[in-house]
């Protein structure tokens, strides 16, 4: 089987099972009690304005909120499927506050993710050489520490410290009135001391599990054959250790890789409202405690093809990096 | 000395230190290897043979281990005492592969899974100072053809999983003679293979003994393949030689009780139809912390009070070339 052949076919699944999904997120986004006209409802009687039947029924249609679930879904996804992706309650187009975050929230996500990879590998390599050693103790030590910290209270805390001796406020991106002038050197400076923090919070979380996975698979690989094999052929332990163990070791985070694509969109999310960072996590968040039909479903929608094309992804480095899935799968 | 000594391992002891105890593995071993000639080294599993030859590699687990004894390896200017070396060190490195190669057991796991064949029985020329890629794959598609790979330009570029079992038997062993070693070090190479596989493995390995004129320590369990294979024989037990001699003498004449039990436990065609093939009673204990006794005294059928479980008898000549650790020889 050819490669474009199994690339076909993994893409007719993907799109199977997004069907599915949409179809899900759909029905569970509908679950609660009330429809989006009830709480406008709701809110304009409050503000003493008298709201009849008629009207009522008059905004039902108007959001479509009149027709049966089943044709609201097709309409839905049909739309969805053209790029529209409707109106949020909040009256701007949903593809706007996507649009709005979607820089910050990448930017965010890719930053910290290859600084956790660039520390966490070489940390788990050094733990697991160096099995019970202080320097492996020390770094389980930490390992534990940003595992079992929440992230954000760890969050709280630096920006509590750094208000404190400081004088700093670090919440959001930018410093206040900084966002909206046009990019300058002064404004790039301003958001790179805004984002390090975060980063520090969310690489902390992320690093620990990391190293933890790549001392436990190295030491795994350390102990197998073929690593006194190519001792006894007379390679130099450095040389041997990066061309043999650390390659198979890397296999599930290779693989991983994929999976990451759709924490980019809502990982961190508390976090991110702690820091008032202006990613989808958070908007997200309120869409659904708003029962904002249109945003929610929209934004999880993206993170499931996300997830979809993500797990293609990883399964398609990982089968480039590893003959033997390769050959398994016939990927030539 | 003898005069055509190349490996002398005198006194050898070598210890892992476990939470339970001193795990000794090999505990005072001494032999020689000659020139040209195979050396079997034949035991139960745990007796100590595979410990015993990655000791004179140095590559027993770093982490743990101990080593006392000597290992001399001779060449036609003196004597290198492998043991004295810093394991990690450049001249330990160096005779790896080109002085002392070793094939091991499971060719599957002995290779990487993601690096072809060829990357890396190149990589032992390459880390002896080979530095022309082109001249290093001809060398290699070369030796894969003399040790009867079909298609060597073909499976110089395959993975070890795309290879079947006695075909990656052989490109371990390409791998290991590819810099023509003095002493190939033979960790059971046909235990994990089918006897037809087996048989031709065994004759590769004597025709290439012939060719390039290398001595083979050959360790088995396998007293069948000693038989075929080896010139001299040693019988461990429990990190202890029991007996050694020609391997003419440990057949024909067996002296120690263990010897003589393992060769009444080999099935005869014909001779044991309907009786019970004869066994050595109880297991190989494990030799944590052991006394200095008979290692065999506990499982001996012929076990003296007082004398075998005191202290460990030393070895006795009983022809020349022949020797025995046994209080009855005394």
């Amino acid at each position: 089987m050819s490669f474009i052949k199994y690339l076909i076919q993994r893409l007719i699944y993907a799109f199977l099972v997004l069907i599915v999904i949409s179809f899900l997120i759909f029905m569970i986004v509908q679950l609660p009690r009330g429809d989006a006209v009830d709480r406008i409802v709701n809110a304009r009687q409050a503000q003493g304005d008298i709201i009849t039947e008629e009207d009522e029924a008059a905004l039902r249609a108007q959001y479509g909120l009149d027709k049966p679930v089943f044709v609201q879904y097709f309409i839905w996804a049909a739309q969805f499927a053209r790029g529209n992706m409707g109106q949020s309650m909040l009256g701007i187009p949903v593809s706007d506050l996507i649009n709005e975050r979607i820089a910050a929230t990448m930017l965010l996500s890719i930053i910290s993710l290859v600084a956790t990879y660039a520390l966490a590998v070489p940390i788990g390599i050094f733990s697991a050489t160096r099995q019970y050693s202080l320097g492996d103790y020390f770094w389980t030590f930490v390992g534990f520490i940003g595992l079992a910290t929440p992230n954000f209270l760890l969050a709280l805390i630096l920006l509590f410290l750094f208000h404190k001796f400081f004088g700093l406020s670090i919440g959001g991106l930018f410093s206040p009135g900084v966002e909206d002038q046009p990019w300058s050197l002064a404004k790039a400076l301003d958001l790179i001391n805004h984002l390090w923090i975060p980063i520090i919070v969310i690489v902390t979380a992320q690093t620990a599990g990391t190293i933890r996975t790549m001392r436990a698979t190295l030491l795994d690989e350390l102990g197998q054959q073929y690593v006194i094999t190519a001792r006894a052929k007379g390679v130099r332990y450095r040389r041997l250790l990066f061309k043999y163990p650390v390659r198979l070791a890397l296999n599930p985070i290779v693989n991983s890789v994929g999976y990451i694509l759709p924490r980019l969109i809502s990982g961190q999310t508390i976090v991110a409202i702690v820091m008032n960072l202006p990613t989808l996590g958070p908007l997200l968040f309120s869409a659904l405690l708003a029962e904002d039909v249109e945003l929610a479903t929209s934004i999880l929608m993206i993170q499931s093809i996300l997830a979809v094309i993500g797990v293609i992804l990883g399964d398609i480095m990982l089968s480039v990096y590893d003959p033997r899935i390769r050959m398994e799968k016939g990927v030539t | 000395m003898t005069p055509d000594a190349l490996l002398e391992v005198k006194d050898l002891h070598t210890y892992f230190e476990l939470e339970e105890g001193t795990l000794k593995a090999v505990n005072g071993v001494s032999f020689t290897i000659r020139k040209n000639r195979t050396l079997g080294i034949v035991g139960e599993s745990g007796c100590g043979k595979s410990v015993t030859a990655q000791s004179i590699m140095r590559i027993t687990p770093k982490k743990n281990s101990s080593m006392r004894g000597q290992i001399l390896l001779h060449h036609e200017s003196g004597a290198v005492d492998v043991a004295q070396l810093d394991e990690d060190g450049d001249e330990m490195r160096d005779l790896r592969g080109r002085d002392i190669a070793m094939i091991f057991q499971e060719p599957m796991t002995a290779f990487s899974p993601v690096h072809t064949v060829g990357n890396q029985i190149m990589e032992a020329l390459f880390v002896h100072g080979e530095r022309d890629k082109r001249a290093a794959r001809k060398r290699v598609i070369a030796l894969l053809d003399e040790v009867g790979i079909p298609a060597p330009e073909r499976r110089i570029d395959e993975y070890p999983f795309q290879l079947s079992g006695g075909m990656r038997q052989r490109s371990m062993i390409a791998m290991a003679i590819i810099l023509n070693p003095r002493l190939l070090i033979a960790d059971e190479p046909t235990t994990a293979l089918d006897v037809t596989i087996q048989a031709q493995i065994l004759r590769l390995m004597k025709r290439l003994q012939r060719d390039n004129g290398m001595a083979i320590m050959f360790i088995t369990h396998d007293l069948g393949v000693i038989a075929n294979m080896a010139d001299d024989v040693a019988v461990m037990y429990l990190g202890k030689i029991v007996e050694y001699g020609t391997s003419r003498q440990i057949f024909n004449d067996p002296k120690h009780p263990y010897t003589k039990g393992l060769l009444r436990s080999i099935p005869k065609f014909g001779t044991t139809i309907g009786k019970h093939l004869a066994t050595i009673k109880g297991t190989v204990p494990v030799p944590l912390d052991p006394p200095d006794a008979c290692p065999f005294a506990n499982r001996c059928a012929e076990f003296i009070a007082g004398a075998c479980d005191v202290r460990m008898p030393a070895a006795v000549a009983v022809a020349p070339g022949h020797s025995v650790n046994c209080v009855l020889y005394e």
